[in-house]
């Protein structure tokens, strides 16, 4: 591993300190570890849509962000709709690209690893048969997805192919998209 | 540990569930060779005897290596002699045993952390047509129906498995969650001869970076085989083995495997490659690099460009799964708070700081990186018998168990 300049402390803007804190706390009290992520949608028209995020419940207690956050959805005009908003499924590739590159930047603290630039991009292969019902055998969602960074840093090839692997290892969207989990959908 | 503490002129005795070297005999596939060469098993005051120091013990060979040893030492044991309960009382410990209870001030548990095949929960899903053993309880691939195989897990047993099963043509399936990649060979010796003179093997706990990451690794992906062949993800795949991602869950009769197959071999590849730099900057600065044959790098793991997610059971013929997943200690007989949450021992180096006098042996990392190795026991036996006949004192005449 590259050590930097032992005058310019490695600062990514990750408090690993604190990470490290919370990991040690955390083992010697799990409920305080059992976190819910939430979510709310209404719908507007056609394929359009607005989700709102506000409040999580963690570490015992309702926990609230700064201000809530507003997602707006829909689909492409050559989908025939009004193209107003992402796609869904490109907000998932969002998702998982800033869980990854979230990733990046506390490993590569964690590593004393300085980064210049981390930039990727993604692609997903889908068949949408699939989705439209044209063929029972092709499955709804992605038939792969591909990620490509491009990371400058104070560090060999190895240790920032290294600090990519520990990100996806690491990585909750990654794990959600890499297993399967079982979902519950009811009507109240 | 018996050789040291009459070395140090402690009273003991050595209480055995069965017969000496019992697991060897009882819990081992039929194939099964130590994967440390023969030179390496080191015992205090018992070398390497013998013309083929750098084969690898069969289980036969094993059994009679240890007996040899036990008759050397000649340690005031008891056989057959199953422990029921080991409970603090006011002088120390009692050890309740079938052949009686014994008092006494220290204990050493050295009954290892290889005690109970770790069986996910998912099995219970698996359809009751199909066969479920564990690498505990499988024998040889003669013993398996006919038709195909599932091995869940490629830590060694896993892969050596895997490759035996599907060379005697039942077709293997091999799902691979995180994993150690090495090489029997590099550059001429043998790793474990590498992981010897670098000091690898001797790195102590208290010195290691991450010592709960250290102690929860998997073995090397390698086996002791006499043409000393790899059995890694490429060697498997060369073979014809399929190799899939982590067993995820099965549902209706198909097994799903994670996605997360390419990231785990490309962890595992970087990690191989950094022990490889290692022992390349040890020859180095060594002067041993002239010695051996010039380093190189084996070929990273091939992955199919999109491995099978799923696997229907019956279509794809599966008779019988084998469960490579793991071991975990049994401390059912323990009547002493020294177990964390999950069911593990607290030890500070094999020495339970909670409960005085009380020692554990044989756990991964427990004092060095070799703790696990017949080639590690020696050294931590010396260090906590030192810290044992230390906290006895100058009072003699204790008894204490290993």
């Amino acid at each position: 591993m590259t050590t930097p300049q032992a005058d310019k402390p490695v600062d990514n803007g990750v408090n690993v300190e604190a990470l490290f804190g919370a990991q040690a706390a955390l083992s010697k009290t799990p409920e305080a570890a059992r976190f819910k992520w939430r979510s709310t949608v209404e719908w507007i028209n056609g394929t359009h849509s607005r989700s709102t995020i506000e409040g999580f419940y963690g570490l015992g207690a309702e926990q609230k962000h700064k201000k809530p956050f507003v997602f707006e959805a829909d689909h492409p005009e050559v989908f025939a709709a009004q193209d107003a908003a992402a796609t869904p499924v490109e907000i998932v590739l969002a998702g998982l690209a800033s869980c990854l590159t979230a990733g990046v930047a506390a490993v590569a603290q964690a590593r004393k690893v300085q980064l210049r630039s981390v930039s990727a991009t993604l692609e997903a292969g889908m068949d949408i048969r699939g989705i439209l019902g044209v063929d029972e055998d092709v499955r709804n969602g992605f038939d792969g997805i591909k990620v490509t960074y491009k990371i400058d840093a104070d560090a060999s090839p190895a240790d920032i192919k290294a600090i990519v692997a520990q990100s996806q290892k690491r990585s909750a969207v990654y794990d959600i998209i890499t297993n399967p989990t079982n979902v519950t959908v009811e009507v109240a | 540990m018996s050789w040291w503490l009459a070395k140090r002129s402690i009273d003991h005795v050595v209480l055995e569930r069965g017969e000496v070297a019992n697991t060897w005999r009882t819990q081992r596939w039929d194939s099964l060779t130590l994967l440390t060469p023969s030179w390496q098993s080191r015992l205090p005051g018992h070398g390497y005897e013998g013309d083929d120091p750098d084969g690898f013990r069969t289980m036969d060979e094993t059994i009679s290596f240890i007996e040899r040893y036990a008759k050397i030492v000649s340690p005031p044991l008891r056989t057959h002699c199953p422990v029921t309960s080991v409970a603090i009382d006011s002088d120390g410990y009692q050890v309740v045993t079938e052949q009686g209870t014994w008092q006494c001030k220290g204990v050493v548990l050295a009954s290892g952390a290889f005690n109970i095949a770790q069986v996910p929960k998912l099995s219970q899903e698996i359809p009751s047509r199909i066969a479920q053993l564990t690498t505990a309880e499988y024998r040889n691939p003669g013993s398996l129906e006919p038709g195909g195989v599932m091995v869940v897990g490629a830590a060694a047993s896993g892969a050596q498995i895997a490759d035996e099963i599907h060379r005697s043509g039942r077709p293997v399936t091999l799902a691979v969650g995180e994993h150690v990649r090495a090489p029997r060979m590099y550059r001429g010796r043998d790793i474990q001869w590498w992981m010897d003179v670098t000091g690898l093997n001797d790195e102590r706990y208290d010195r290691v970076e991450n010592l709960r990451r250290a102690r929860a690794l998997s073995s090397f992906q390698i086996a002791g085989y006499r043409d000393r062949r790899n059995i890694d993800l490429n060697a498997l795949t060369s073979l014809g083995v399929s190799i899939v991602g982590r067993l995820a869950v099965i549902r209706d009769g198909k097994a799903q495997f994670s996605g997360s197959l390419r990231n785990l071999c490309e962890l595992a590849d970087l990690k191989q490659y950094r022990l490889l730099n290692t022992i390349d900057e040890w020859a180095a600065a060594n002067g041993m690099s002239d010695g051996v044959e010039p380093p190189h790098r084996p070929e990273p793991t091939r992955i199919d460009a999109s491995p099978p997610l799923g696997l229907d059971l019956r279509r794809a013929g599966i008779k019988t799964i084998v469960w490579a997943t793991g071991f975990r200690p049994d401390y059912s007989w323990l009547q002493l708070p020294v177990l964390d949450a999950k069911g593990n021992m607290r030890h500070d180096g094999g020495v339970v700081t909670e409960a005085p006098g009380l020692y554990v042996m044989g756990l991964p990392f427990l004092r060095r990186r070799k703790s696990t190795l017949i080639d590690g026991v020696g050294d931590d036996a010396r260090d906590l018998s030192a810290h044992l006949a230390s906290h006895l004192g100058v009072r003699s005449g204790s008894d204490w168990v290993a």
